[in-house]
């Protein structure tokens, strides 16, 4: 297989607005490196990310999609991030059923003190998403920028 | 036609050294819909904001776009400038190109080409914002207490000090609570009765206070601000408003031995009874289970007596509805049972206690008449033993696994006063920990130990066993010393653990507040909301909420009364508008939505349509409360027809965010 | 090699020494306790610290009646009795060392001797 060295992941972020935004922030305003690969999308809660959305953004082309909420326990709305947790794991059967890699999502809990660990998952996560090259699978080449 | 107007700001330096923010407000102008695109050196100043108004003026603009810091910081700020000129507050939409893009990152070309981006997302945000506006829902001026111990009195004196009507609901015949059954209290050692039954009598005399006692809550219905409860009055067979307390009945009647609940059944009262002397309302009441004319038919011995004719034998419950604004639980603990605690052998032996049973046997206006006696055959005790930790600090399946807190302190208050009264008594205390975190509360303990020689040992009792002799085998380790001790005690008084009131768990669904696997309520914040459950209009006061001694359960009743006052002083509450709704064409009422949502905002109703055929059709839907919606979202994503939606943050929104950052 | 005795013995008693409060509850129950050196308490917690050669050789280990009143009586479900048993069984152990090799396990082997009795043999009988 070749190996695209330009190759640029597309990654959307969901944010939830309490913890994993504010987390966002703060590692912004500690000045923490990411690359400039991920653009975050603010969400109340993770809980309001449904799966549609992330399926959606494999379709319009992005190469990964990862998701951020409260840390279990923690959730401001005391139990939506339970609801991610299993919703994305069933979304995770139907990616595995589609053919898509694992990694290309995931389910982070970031905490709004945790700017650091905000900063280093990005960064990983960027890394994960590049080593697995560009998203096909799901790719609507209606949608292909030109 | 939607028209947009972008506003990109430099923050000084802040963006504009890393961001290109001439080509970020360029390449923005570009995009369909927007009509004016500007950078300024501080959008947030008074000088932005005017150029932001006057935009908005100036070409009519239908939703703005600020590429600026994060919206935690200022989406308000220009939410407000909007509103001022009449633009709908909730067409404003932030691009955050400070915090998560210039401060982040150091390559002019890449940031800019991501500031772009952002910006492009939030303009496509933008086009599909709805003008949303914040409900109002009016206020009841009018709280509920439920519970009438230390924690409801404290609570509702407060609340109708500020002018508010207050009801408090008690399930015995009279408020109290525990700390009526206690006799002196820690680390002052007052007496309980004469700083707790003056607060009782100016509750009963307070005209904003109403007391429902021998009353349980049985629905709730409703949501912050208009709460609509019914009160179950509970059959007492006498009748509240002519009964004057004076007490013949209970010197007459002829149903001696019923086991006295207050005296912790070391003796017994009449089947017509008042809790005590002080109890307030000071109305009798008759248990059914032991009434002869009840069971029987055959007695009417009260009634005969009674110069008022209060007593009804064919009373029956009561509901009542009333309509609140607050409420506030202060169900308050018990004691554990000690069933399961075979080695303290609490079931085989008299002489063996529990603590708040020592508070009945020491009290003056308990079994003994002040006196120590053991129960079994009424002599002075000469060694007593008090165990710590039982039933607490165990494994799930041994009891309750946190500390209940206030045993180490009244332990070392009855160790204290039994040596202080009778000196030729030994007390030992077995302890694991001492746990004195409170002010001048290890300096109480010391002076048990110090001043009154109260042998402290570090260990646990490990068997209990009554002897023939009247004595009781205390075995026990000493970990200190590594030995194992044989103590020939005369009484043993274990400090059993505490667990909140039976009746808080059906409580709890009935007002959708959540509680911990203890049965505690759980607060909305540990650390910052520690009074307020996370249901809105619900408050918690006292042992309810975890386990607390009465200064700690005084403080939070009245913090808890002023988070209500706060509440009821309000004439209406403004809603947050970013509410889920459901689309009633689309609902077909599968109750999905409602199962995910923490806040019980979703009910059921059934609403008629006209159905393609000129009929009508009644069908279920589900209907939003906005009042007591969070807007978390998570029925939208539960709702298997796509009819549930989030304003603000739509299902179309986030996918043209998505669409956008994707493209 | 303590360590590993240490992770043997926590294993093989399937107790979480960790979890102990140090009440001494256990001891205080316990009917043998004047023979012993060591007391039940102690032997919790020597074998958190790693304490265990001490344990090994000493008489106490015998004096145990296993009569499960500390683990009765546990207020936080420790099994104080467990850890005993497991130190006698490592100590059964290290005597002659390695009483069965896996390469006497085929002859040892008919249709009805059940699986389990093979993995006790081996937890019995191997170093």
């Amino acid at each position: 297989m070749q190996v695209n060295n330009n190759f640029e992941p597309v990654i959307v972020a969901f944010c939830c607005n309490w913890c994993s935004y504010a987390g966002a922030d703060l590692s912004g305003t500690n000045r923490l490196n990411y690359p400039t690969n991920v653009k975050i999308i603010r969400v109340p809660c993770s809980c309001r990310v449904n799966p549609m959305f992330i399926l959606r953004a494999f379709q319009k082309g992005a190469d990964g999609v990862i998701i951020c909420g409260c840390h279990p326990g923690d959730c401001h709305y005391t139990s939506g991030n339970y609801f991610t947790r299993r919703r994305i794991t069933l979304l995770y059967s139907m990616l595995d059923f589609l053919g898509i890699e694992r990694n290309r999502t995931r389910l982070e809990w970031v905490s709004a003190a945790e700017g650091a660990k905000f900063a280093a998952t990005m960064q990983q996560f960027t890394e994960d998403v590049r080593k697995l090259g560009p998203n096909r699978r799901l790719e609507d080449l209606r949608c292909r920028k030109q | 036609m939607q028209r947009i107007g972008v506003f990109v700001c430099h923050c000084g330096t802040n963006i504009a050294a890393t961001v290109d923010v001439k080509a970020v407000a360029e390449a923005l102008g570009h995009e369909p819909g927007v009509v004016i695109s500007q950078d300024y050196q501080y959008m947030c100043s008074e000088s932005g904001q005017n150029l932001v108004k006057d935009a908005i003026k100036e070409h009519n603009l239908t939703g703005i776009v600020i590429c600026s810091c994060s919206p935690r910081m200022h989406e308000n700020t220009f939410r407000k400038a909007a509103a001022s000129v009449g633009l709908n507050p909730y067409l404003v939409e932030i691009a955050n190109i400070r915090e998560q893009c210039s401060w982040i990152h150091k390559e002019i070309a890449t940031a800019t080409e991501k500031a772009i981006i952002l910006g492009k997302a939030a303009v496509a945000k933008v086009h599909l914002n709805a003008p949303l506006t914040a409900g109002e829902s009016p206020v009841v001026k009018r709280a509920l207490v439920i519970g009438g111990g230390i924690a409801g009195i404290q609570t509702a004196l407060d609340i109708a000090e500020a002018g508010f009507d207050v009801d408090i609901v008690e399930k015995e015949p009279t408020i109290g609570g525990k700390m009526a059954q206690i006799d002196k209290t820690f680390p002052t050692l007052d007496c309980a009765a004469c700083i707790l039954t003056p607060k009782m009598v100016e509750c009963s005399q307070n005209e904003k206070i109403h007391i429902h006692s021998f009353s349980e809550v049985s629905d709730v219905k409703g949501f912050v601000g208009n709460f609509t409860v019914t009160i179950k009055k509970k059959a007492r067979f006498v009748d509240e408003t002519k009964c004057t307390g004076c007490g013949l009945c209970t010197e007459k009647c002829p149903m001696k031995k019923v086991p006295n609940e207050f005296n912790m059944g070391l003796d017994n009262r009449t089947a017509i009874y008042i809790p005590f002397a002080q109890a307030v309302p000071k109305v009798a009441t008759i248990d059914p289970n032991h009434c002869m004319m009840l069971k029987t038919g055959k007695c009417g011995v009260c009634s005969k007596v009674c110069s008022v004719g209060a007593i009804d034998y064919k009373q029956q419950d009561q509901f009542i509805e009333e309509k609140y604004g607050a409420i506030v639980v202060a169900t308050g603990f018990n004691p554990i049972k000690l069933d399961k605690y075979d080695e303290f052998a609490y079931n085989q032996c008299a002489d063996v206690v529990t603590s708040l049973e020592l508070e009945r046997l020491m009290n003056a206006a308990g079994p003994n008449g002040g006196t120590l006696l053991r129960p079994s055959d009424k002599t002075h005790p000469h060694k007593i033993v008090f165990v710590q930790c039982v039933g607490s600090r165990c494994d799930d399946s041994k009891g309750k696994p946190y500390c209940s807190k206030i045993c180490c302190m009244y332990t070392a208050k009855h160790a204290m006063l039994i040596r202080e009264k009778y000196p030729d008594t030994e007390v030992y205390v077995f302890y694991i920990d001492v746990r004195t975190p409170g002010k001048n509360f290890d300096e109480f303990y010391r002076r048990a130990v110090e001043q009154y020689n109260v042998h402290y040992i570090k260990g646990m009792v490990g068997k209990v066993t009554p002897k023939s002799d009247g004595k009781i085998d205390v075995q026990a380790s000493d970990l200190l010393s590594n030995e194992q001790l044989h103590i020939d005690a005369d009484l043993v008084v274990l400090a059993a653990a505490i667990e909140p009131d039976k009746t808080a768990r059906p409580l709890a669904t009935m007002l959708t507040t959540q509680m911990d696997t203890n049965d505690f309520f759980t607060e909305a914040h540990p650390k910052l909301r520690p009074v307020e459950s996370a249901t809105a209009g619900i408050f918690l006061s006292g042992a309810c909420q975890g386990p607390k001694d009465i200064p700690e359960t005084v403080a939070q009743g009245s913090a808890a009364a002023a988070k209500a006052i706060g509440l009821l002083c309000k004439n209406s509450i403004t809603c947050n508008p970013c509410v889920a709704h459901s689309d009633e064409l689309m609902c077909n009422g599968c109750s999905s939505c409602e199962k995910v949502c923490p806040y019980g905002a979703i009910t059921y109703i059934d609403k008629e349509f006209r159905m393609p055929d000129r009929t009508t059709a009644i069908r279920r839907v589900a209907s939003v409360n906005p009042a007591v919606c969070q807007g978390c979202g998570a029925c939208t994503v539960a709702c298997p027809s796509g009819a549930m939606d989030l304003n603000g943050f739509s299902n179309s929104q986030i996918m043209a965010e998505v669409d956008a950052i994707c493209k | 090699m303590d360590k590993n005795l240490k992770e043997q013995i926590l294993r093989a008693s399937g107790v979480n020494v960790l979890k102990c409060m140090r009440c001494g509850k256990c001891s205080g129950t316990c009917p043998s306790y004047d023979e012993m050196e060591y007391h039940p308490h102690q032997f919790v917690y020597m074998v958190e610290k790693g304490d265990i050669e001490k344990l090994m050789n000493s008489a106490s280990l015998y004096k145990c009646l296993t009569c499960f009143a500390c683990v009765e009586r546990c207020p936080r479900n420790v099994e104080p009795a467990k850890v005993v048993e497991a130190v006698r069984l490592a100590a059964i152990r290290q005597q002659g060392n390695n009483h069965l090799t896996p390469a006497m396990i085929p002859d040892m082997i008919d249709e009805d001797i059940p699986q389990q009795a093979l993995v006790t043999a081996f937890r019995k009988y191997t170093k």
